[in-house]
This record gives C-alpha cells, sequence and structure tokens, in this order.
C-alpha cells in the first residue's frame, strides 16, 4: 500500500516513518506548519526543517498552512490529506501518535471520511524500547523545544544520546514528566536517521527560553553527504 | 499464558505493533507471558500451556477477518477463557450465531453498564476509546453488559468465558485486560488442582 507520513520533523513522525518503510512503500510526507504555538494537534518548532529532511529523506512532501485554531485546523489537514491522496495515490496515512488520543481521534476521523487507512505504529509503545531503539537505530534527534520543568537553556540543542537518556529517564521517575515527551515536555528535530541519504547540519539557531519553557529557533541548516 | 490473536489482514503488519503491542504489555503488567499468533494461523495454533485467550483489534478499515471467522473456531472450540476486543468481539459475535451491521464510532465515549460484569467492574458509566466501523448484533441468549448511545458494547456468552468489548480497553481502561488476566490465572490454577 502506498502511504503518506504527517511528519512534524520529529522524533515520532519520522520513526513511524522508518517502521512503515519497512512494511509499506512510503509514496510521501504530509506536513502541517501551524501559526499557533500551542497547537494541540501539530508539533510546532522547525517545521520549516521538513522540506530539508524530505529532501535528506528524498521523499516528495506535501506542505499546508494553518493558523492552528482549534479544529479549523482540521480542515487544513483534511486538504492537504486530500491532495496527498488524489495526487500521490496514497491508500493510507502514518502518524507518529504515541498516546494522544487527541490527536489519534482527530486523525482517524479524517483518514475514515477519506477513505484511508489510518497507522500509528508508535501507539502506546513501551517507551523505554522505544527510546533506546531510536538511540540504538542511529536517529540523530535535537530538543528543539521544552515546556516543563526542570528542563534547562542547556536542553535546547542537545542531542538524545545514551547520556541525555539517562537524565531524560532521572526526570521522568522525579518530575511529572514523560521519557518520550508525550505531554509536551519537550519537542525533537531528527538531523539523521537511518532512512536519511544526507544528514542535516544546522549552521546558525537561537535559543529562545524562559522558565522552563524555550524554543530553538533554527536560522540556518544544510544538508551534508554521510 | 495469555494467547494474543492477531485479526489484522496479513501477519506481521504495520498494523500489528497498534493492535496487538498496547494489549501486550498489559499482560506483562499483570504477570503472566503471552505468545502472539495471527489469526490464518489458528488451525495449528498450540494451545498447551495457554489459560486464556484475547483476540486484539484492527483498523479502522481491516474487516477481512469478519470473511474469515471460521478459521478462529479451533480457539472456540478449545474451552479456554476469551476476550474479543472490538474486531475481536466482532469475530466473538458472527462465530456464535450474531451479526454485525455498519456503524461507526471513533474517539472516548460514555459507556453505561447494562449488567453485572466481572470485566468491568463496579462502576455504572465509564468512558472508553472507540476505534470501529462496524457494530454487533450479540448472538442469542448472550447478555449484553454495556451500551453506549450507538451499539453495544460489551457482551458475554450466558455459561462460558467468553466475552467480548467493543471499546479499546488497551487505552485508558487496562483494567478490563488485567481482570481477565485474573481470571484466567485463578480459572488455569483451578483446572490444575483439577
Amino acid at each position: 500500500m502506498r502511504l503518506g507520513v504527517l511528519c512534524s520533523g520529529g522524533k515520532d513522525s519520522w520513526y513511524a516513518c522508518h517502521l512503515a518503510m519497512q512494511k509499506e512503500e512510503v509514496a510521501c510526507l504530509v506536513s502541517i506548519r501551524s501559526g499557533n504555538e500551542e497547537s494541540y494537534l501539530f508539533h510546532t518548532p522547525d517545521t520549516h526543517l521538513v522540506p530539508l529532511q524530505a529532501e535528506a529523506a528524498g521523499l516528495p512532501l506535501v506542505t499546508a498552512q494553518t493558523d492552528g485554531i482549534e479544529e479549523r485546523e482540521l480542515d487544513d489537514l483534511v486538504r492537504a490529506v486530500r491532495f496527498a491522496k488524489e495526487n500521490f495515490r496514497i491508500g493510507g496515512i502514518v502518524t507518529g501518535a504515541l498516546e494522544s488520543v487527541y490527536q489519534a481521534t482527530r486523525i482517524q476521523r479524517v483518514c475514515r471520511d477519506l477513505g484511508l487507512w489510518c497507522f500509528n505504529p508508535l501507539w502506546y509503545a513501551d517507551p523505554e524500547q522505544y527510546m533506546q531503539a531510536l538511540v540504538r537505530e542511529g536517529f540523530s534527534a535535537v530538543i528543539s523545544g521544552v515546556a516543563a520543568e526542570p528542563f534547562t537553556a542547556e536542553w535546547l540543542g542537545k542531542r538524545i544520546d545514551e547520556p541525555a537518556l539517562a537524565e531524560l529517564r532521572q526526570f521522568a521517575a522525579r518530575h511529572r514528566i514523560t521519557l518520550t515527551g508525550e505531554g509536551g515536555e519537550y519537542e525533537t528535530l531528527v538531523l539523521d536517521a537511518p532512512l536519511f541519504r544526507k544528514r542535516l547540519v544546522i549552521e546558525d539557531a537561537e535559543r529562545e527560553y524562559n522558565e522552563f519553557r524555550g524554543v530553538l529557533r533554527v536560522k540556518r541548516a544544510r544538508l551534508e553527504a554521510k | 499464558m495469555i494467547l494474543l490473536v492477531d485479526l489484522c489482514r496479513e501477519p506481521g503488519s504495520l498494523s500489528r505493533d497498534e493492535f496487538v503491542g498496547p494489549v501486550a504489555r498489559i499482560v506483562e503488567r499483570a504477570g503472566l507471558p503471552w505468545r502472539g499468533i495471527h489469526f490464518a494461523r489458528a488451525g495449528t495454533a498450540d494451545l498447551a500451556g495457554v489459560s486464556g485467550i484475547i483476540l486484539c483489534g484492527t483498523a479502522l478499515q481491516d474487516n477481512l477477518f469478519a470473511e474469515r471467522v471460521d478459521e478462529m473456531a479451533p480457539l472456540f472450540d478449545a474451552g479456554l477463557p476469551v476476550l474479543g476486543i472490538c474486531a475481536g468481539m466482532e469475530a466473538l459475535c458472527i462465530a456464535f450465531g450474531g451479526s454485525i451491521r455498519p456503524a461507526s464510532e471513533i474517539g472516548m465515549t460514555r459507556i453505561r453498564r447494562e449488567a453485572p460484569d466481572p470485566l468491568l467492574g463496579d462502576a455504572g458509566e465509564f468512558d472508553a476509546y472507540e476505534l470501529h466501523s462496524f457494530a454487533c448484533d450479540p448472538p442469542a441468549g448472550w447478555v449484553t453488559t454495556a451500551v453506549s448511545d450507538t451499539c453495544v458494547q460489551a457482551a458475554r456468552h450466558p455459561d462460558l468465558p467468553l466475552s467480548g468489548v467493543m471499546f479499546h480497553p488497551e487505552v485508558r481502561n487496562d483494567q478490563v485486560v488485567e481482570r481477565f488476566c485474573a481470571f484466567c490465572r485463578e480459572s488455569g490454577s483451578a483446572d490444575r488442582r483439577g
């Protein structure tokens, strides 16, 4: 089956894409750029880099802009997914949803209404096993946003590797955060993945941070050979 | 040991981790080992050491299992406790003479308990995650134990340990699977005491 992968640029959508490629044919990515940083549905930091990631992966990209107003952003999603269905002949959508019933419910309904299959290969995945697999399998994801104690500004831009994962485990144990960032405690940007032919290099970025909330604003990035 | 039956249209599909994986993790947390098989292999399933069977759900568009329920008959004839989840409930329903009809619910839904059901606990009402495009009209004689505004949400055989739930207990209602595991553990122990 030809599939479109909903891609925010973060670890969950790229790992879901990686899993989908092992079973089916990924025909395109679908990315929604939201003007609302508080969007419940779409991850926001650095979605402007998804086109560069798509190029790195050699995958066509369908993008749509949304003002991110609750429920109206669904119309923008429908528009993008319908375009992917008509132009890339996809039979289904893949998401990186982990446990968000809000997100899954809305995307399932969109797929049902458009006659598409919906795949969520990370749904209720074991957090520890998933994060270990991500690191072990060569995904290079950096923290692109934080929104919870005890994340300091230094976390913005930090790569999720074994030492970072060990710290995240401690955070999860001591604070009310999830290991995967499922609750929006942190967001990620994927710079490299097994399915990438090239890797992203951040050339210029700025940290915006105040009281445990912050984003990494990537101003310039490029691709380099692997 | 719990046997988890994958009802997705083909073995090892992209949907497997979405519908079998979360149930497997609840079974593990309940302290029971599990083994998975695809429904197409039910006829050759090794049931030695199995104390209960869970038929897992499928993607909304995946209804192939409903045309091949006969292949699952050896599982229903084994005399073991069976819990059908969503597609699994539909399979149980068809196998025992009930029917399914188009009726879709997606997302958190209010469930009302209609009759005592050890798997559902004591709450008169609760919220549960739905993801189905068909609903069950249970077989004659089965007890409907819970409903939503749209359809039957839980039903059980009047005498045998066969139950189905239309909602997905692996999302926010783990205790349904945990109670099933506890029942299987107890009934398995009783069998061994013989």
